[in-house]
């Protein structure tokens, strides 16, 4: 008798009762919601091609496309789309950035999350994430109304705005996000591997450099990729502060223009599917690629870091 | 129909990680209401047992397991309700887990899950356990403290006290003395002997004389394999098959 009621007992595991089937449904809701976040995205990209896409086929020729710096889209009688000058605007505008930000980001997130402590740490973080808050329209009219001038001031040139104010202002942008992320990749480090480094004898520059960092690789890289993210999709402060004139540039104070300052100052202008609007959306096609490449570079460099 | 005395039975079970065979165990039988202890060096298979008899398996994408494992009747591998089949057996990791919840709520986690709402109740529930779990007197006055807190060998009986809270009717042990003192240990064991009128259970360990002590039955592992099953006492009076079990268990190993 007894025995045949311990058998009843157990056939439950039989049976989906309501909070198996809640958890079926949360399950449904959660990849449908995942999907949706998918879909978007995908429509993002479908519309930015759709709109730039035939440009490939008519006035697009590659050799002007990426190798000629002659970006004259408004001219009546002969209108050029070399992209050439604004790549390189980009580039050398958020490589500056990038030289001036990622070595004080990571010294300052090694600081907040190595040495500071108490007070000193909570402070920092809190201001550092203060800085992060800090619209991009802000920075500009700071490199506008305060770089400029500094600049020429203390290199006697001309003009103030181009690679070094906007490189300047850009780093500064992008420092304090990097920090943060860099600083949470440092937190993630289990503390008992600080204990059992330090138990050794290890000084905490040692236990930093030799334990924590190598631990925190993957995070810290994933910070500085996140970092040439925003700076390369960054649009407004660039646009005030690099001078906005096409130019290949040889010093740098030289003016330069980026791609994502062209798309904001020119779209508004154009006739809706004219080859110029087409080609500023190429350029919008040309930007998701390069941000996507480096966010799926971010992740699946994260990702590693899950692994070890 | 499986014999009603057999809680456990398992046959031409496999459990492979990726391509390697993890285990291999032919037939074994864990009967009801004993603790039934398992030896075996480190590798050699006993956490990946424990693992296949909680569906662990579905955690790790390279955690395949074939073969069938009988708990109270029914086949793990095709139960409705894995949840279900989760909640009826209660397992103590080897590194305690204390969950971020307070003290009480890391206790309260399990009956509040399955419904029980009434204050009285749960607070009646929190106690039985971790005393039973023998934390009781070190935590009764701080129970709203971070569980994540306490020490090791503190948390580790948290847990004990966690798995018995959801009255499971297997009690799976992987290694529960590694950070508790002896003292605590010998506490514990006491509960485990009285436990066993409730509930059967599966004891892994490092510590023969823990085995002596606590099972009827044991199984040695050996990388892998079922070496053998047989009465706790036969393992320490010579009369076990294997000349390897011998070796082990007075520690002639390697």
């Amino acid at each position: 008798m007894n025995s045949d009621k311990k058998v009843l007992v157990c056939q439950d595991m039989d049976v989906r009762d309501s909070a198996w089937y809640w958890d079926k449904f949360f399950q449904i809701l959660m990849l449908v919601s995942g999907v949706s976040a998918i879909f978007l995205i995908i429509s993002i990209f479908f519309f930015i091609t759709k709109e730039g896409f035939s440009f490939f086929f008519e006035p697009f020729s590659f050799r002007e496309f990426f190798l000629s710096s002659v970006w004259r889209p408004t001219s009546l009688s002969n209108p050029s789309y070399g992209i050439l000058a604004l790549v390189i605007g980009t580039a050398s505008v958020t490589g500056f950035a990038m030289l001036l930000a990622v070595p004080f980001s990571l010294c300052a997130a090694i600081f907040i999350s190595e040495f500071a402590s108490g007070r000193v740490r909570e402070v920092l973080k809190v201001l550092v994430e203060l800085l992060a808050a800090i619209p991009s329209v802000v920075w500009g009219f700071i490199g506008l109304s305060i770089m400029n001038p500094l600049i020429i001031d203390l290199f006697d040139v001309p003009v103030g705005l181009g690679i070094l104010n906007s490189g300047i202002i850009l780093g500064l942008m992008a420092a304090p996000i990097m920090t943060t992320i860099a600083e949470d990749a440092l937190k993630a480090v289990p503390d008992h591997y600080r204990e059992a480094a330090e138990a050794l004898g290890a000084t905490k520059w040692q236990v930093t450099f030799r334990v924590v960092l190598p631990a925190a690789k993957n995070g810290l890289v994933a910070a500085i990729l996140l970092g040439i993210g925003r700076g390369f999709g960054e649009t407004m402060a660039v646009l005030m502060t690099s001078g906005h004139s096409i130019n290949l540039p040889t010093s740098p104070f030289d003016s330069v223009r980026a791609l994502t300052a062209t798309i904001a100052a020119e779209l508004g202008e154009t006739a809706v599917g004219s080859d110029h609007y087409r080609a500023l959306f190429t350029l919008g096609i040309l930007l998701f690629l390069v941000t996507f490449v480096i966010n799926l570079t971010a992740d699946i460099v994260v990702k590693g870091n899950k692994r070890h | 129909m499986v014999d009603p005395s057999i809680e456990i039975l398992v046959q031409d079970l496999t459990v492979r990680y990726d391509n390697d065979i993890a285990l291999r165990v032919d037939n074994l039988e864990i009967r009801k209401n004993e603790i039934f202890g398992i030896i075996g060096p480190a590798g050699s298979g006993k956490t990946s047992f424990l693992n296949a008899i909680n569906r662990m398996d579905e955690f790790n994408d390279s955690m395949n397991v074939q073969g069938s494992i009988n708990f109270g009747g029914l086949e793990v591998s095709r139960v409705k309700n894995v949840y279900a089949l989760r909640k009826k057996i209660g397992v103590v990791f080897p590194l305690p887990v204390g969950l971020p919840l307070s003290i009480y709520e890391n206790v309260a986690l399990s009956p509040r899950l399955s419904g029980i709402k009434d204050k009285i109740k749960l607070d009646e529930i929190v106690e039985r356990c971790l005393i039973r779990a023998a934390l009781w007197e070190e935590v009764k006055d701080r129970l709203q403290q971070l569980g994540s807190l306490l020490s090791g060998g503190q948390q580790q009986r948290l847990t004990i006290a966690r798995a018995l809270s959801q009255e499971p009717k297997l009690l799976l042990l992987d290694e529960f003395s590694i950070a508790v003192d002896p003292v605590t240990t010998m506490r514990i064991e006491d509960v485990l002997k009285e436990l066993k009128e409730e509930m059967t259970v599966v004891l892994v360990t490092n510590l023969v004389q823990q085995v002596r002590r606590l099972s009827e039955r044991t199984a040695f592992f050996l990388n892998g394999e079922l070496v053998e099953v047989g009465e706790t006492e036969d393992f320490f009076t010579g009369t076990v098959e294997d000349q390897r079990t011998r070796d082990y268990v007075e520690g002639h190993f390697g």
